[in-house]
């Protein structure tokens, strides 16, 4: 059976971000149904019900982190949208913000309504120009129809819609780094606990989501939590822990394919399904060497674990750090191993926010290592010393705040590790890099 | 004299009621003065301080962090290129793209035209990876961005 798209399915509708088009597709049907029929706990329940698990990396289950919020506090709780999407290689949460704006925006609505949030801050990445003015012009449209505003629906229900433009920062992607930064602060994570639904932005209870999150909360409102269980992956009864990989994912493949997009599919495709299905096959008749599978923090996978599913579970199985955003980017057989190490480091290098010591120091020396292996410097021992970095910075290990670290570390030992013959042979060689990297002027 | 007019200040005091506090507009309002001015001057700094009652050593901190704002000695040209140089777009040429456009303009990445036309900037994933290279033109995206589309990119950024 064909799967149809949920969250894409407007796309390439024209004028698909109008208020009148969406509504003309089923669009606040869910918000209407929830506000007449449901109360905020039994929206919380079915979302619940449903296993949604959180779409921006950490795949933590939503309706789970709704119910941290205290019981009966007074208020204001905060609903903080995460469109800081900046992971390399990602870009649905774009898609879905430059095309389809209302059914985020419905499921903003739902969260606040659920939690009983009063105000919505929309946290966008400044390079989102596009998204920022799509999304507010639907914010206008939802004020001007009351939707948004005192007494949505002729309800007891109020809520505040604004965007926050970020300054081009990875590290407000981090949930607690969102809070600072949409505070007036550096974007400094804070040590948790009290994690955010106890005390989160202005030190208040706070719920932090991600755009697709919020956007499956749409759906799974209007079709029922068993309408989402019946796509995607079931829990592994052979693992207890495992809360399953359920729904619909927004997949990006990019890099050296003939077709980059961002397709929807039930959780749980393969990359090789995704690479020959849906990105057109490895580019100029080549051969993968291997791809990163979800961001360049879940780290490397070789071509021979392209049979991997991409759900929960999958990445871990062949030692990445998780699922990640689900963005897939292929590099061709001809591609060096030490550009690509060379790039990822000096990615988290440039990120890295510098509150803690071992990522601030560990990513700027990793960078070091790669550059002078690059200039055909490199040492074998190095081999040793990224991986003993790698292996002491980040929450894994316990040394920092944030995950950022983690995430610089596991393209670098997953790279030292799967492609090691071919460093090895690399650093006995002496070659350098065909690749330039143009420094910036100060 | 003020540096930030009236109508800056307008614009600043607007965002007010959308926060429990003065200093969550400082974002906003670094924005708001850099869009016209083209940076933040030392004492922007300070007006936008009083007008938010912190110190200016706050609103000092929060802009430095971002590495986003410039100062009034080097401030950024009419248009801000962002050329990305992230995984997805140096797969497909970005380091390149980058190169060539530091050797058509004459400037290195964070230098402006002599004219005062264009900033040159590297930029860490835009998210624009299903049309790599890309680039950024101030905020919005141009994709799959050959030789002859960066011509006329620049032709255009250069009227």
């Amino acid at each position: 059976m064909k799967f149809e798209p949920v969250l894409l399915r407007r796309l390439g509708q024209p004028n698909s971000q109008a208020l009148d088009g969406y509504r003309g597709d089923g669009g606040y049907r869910a918000l209407t149904k929830a506000l007449h029929e449901m109360t905020p706990a039994q929206v919380v329940d079915v979302v619940k019900d449903s296993g949604l698990r959180g779409r921006g990396g950490a795949g933590f289950p939503c309706g789970l982190k709704w119910t941290f919020l205290p019981k009966d506090h007074p208020g204001p709780i905060y609903l903080c949208v995460n469109a800081d999407e900046s992971e390399p290689c990602t870009f649905n949460n774009r898609i879905l913000l430059e095309e389809d704006p209302h059914q985020v925006l419905e499921g903003i609505i739902l969260a606040s309504y659920a939690t009983r949030a009063s105000t919505a801050y929309i946290y966008v990445r400044y390079e989102y120009g596009r998204s920022t003015r799509m999304m507010q012009q639907a914010i206008d449209e939802a004020y001007a129809n009351n939707l948004l505003g005192r007494n949505i629906l002729g309800k007891d229900f109020h809520l505040d819609v604004y965007i926050h433009r970020g300054a081009g920062a990875y590290i407000c992607g981090e949930e607690t780094g969102l809070i600072e930064s949409l505070e007036g602060k550096r974007a400094w994570p804070r040590i948790k606990p009290p994690f955010p639904a106890v005390e989160g932005a202005f030190r208040k209870p706070t719920v932090v989501n991600n755009i697709e999150t919020l956007a499956c909360v749409t759906h799974i409102v209007d079709r029922g939590s068993a309408w989402f269980k019946s796509v995607g992956v079931p829990p592994d009864p052979s693992n207890p822990r495992d809360a399953g990989s359920y729904g619909p994912k927004l997949y990006c493949i990019s890099g050296h394919v003939n077709k980059p997009c961002c397709v929807e599919l039930p959780m749980g495709v393969t990359v090789r399904e995704l690479l020959e299905q849906h990105g057109g096959g490895v580019w100029k008749g080549r051969k993968a060497k291997g791809c990163i599978p979800g961001g360049i923090s879940m780290g490397v996978m070789t071509e021979k674990e392209f049979d991997t599913r991409l759900d929960f579970n999958g990445p871990g199985k062949v030692g990445c750090l998780g699922l990640g955003t689900a963005a897939v980017t292929v590099f061709d057989e001809t591609t060096s191993i030490v550009d690509v190490l060379y790039n990822c480091c000096r990615f988290f290098a440039h990120e890295s926010c510098g509150q803690c010591t071992p990522c601030r120091e560990g990513t700027g020396w990793m960078l070091k290592m790669v550059d002078r292996m690059r200039h055909g410097q490199g040492r074998i021992e190095d081999l040793k010393i990224l991986q003993e970095i790698g292996n002491s910075i980040g929450i894994i290990p316990g040394t920092t705040i944030c995950g950022l670290a983690d995430g610089a570390a596991w393209p670098v030992k997953n790279i030292v590790s799967k492609f090691r013959a071919e460093l090895e042979d690399y650093l006995k060689s002496g070659r350098k890099s065909e690749k330039r990297a143009l420094m910036a002027a100060h | 004299m003020s540096v930030l007019n009236e109508n800056l200040v307008q614009r600043i005091q607007g965002y007010l009621p959308r926060y429990p506090n003065k200093q969550a507009v400082t974002l906003p309002a670094l924005h708001v003065v850099q869009d016209e001015l083209r940076g933040v001057p030392l004492e922007a700094i300070r007006e936008i301080a009083d007008l938010l009652e912190l110190s200016p050593a706050e609103v000092n901190d929060t802009m430095t962090f971002y590495g986003f704002f410039r100062t009034e000695n080097n401030p950024l040209g009419r248009t801000r290129l962002w050329v990305c140089r992230s995984l997805a777009c140096m797969l497909r040429g970005g380091e390149e793209l980058l190169q060539k456009v530091s050797d058509k303009l004459g400037i290195k990445p964070g230098e402006t035209t002599a004219d005062g036309k264009i900033t040159l900037e590297f930029a860490e994933c835009l998210g624009g990876c299903e049309g790599a290279p890309c680039v950024l033109v101030n905020d919005e995206q141009r994709m799959n961005v050959t030789e002859e589309k960066l011509d006329t990119l620049l032709d255009e950024l250069r009227r």
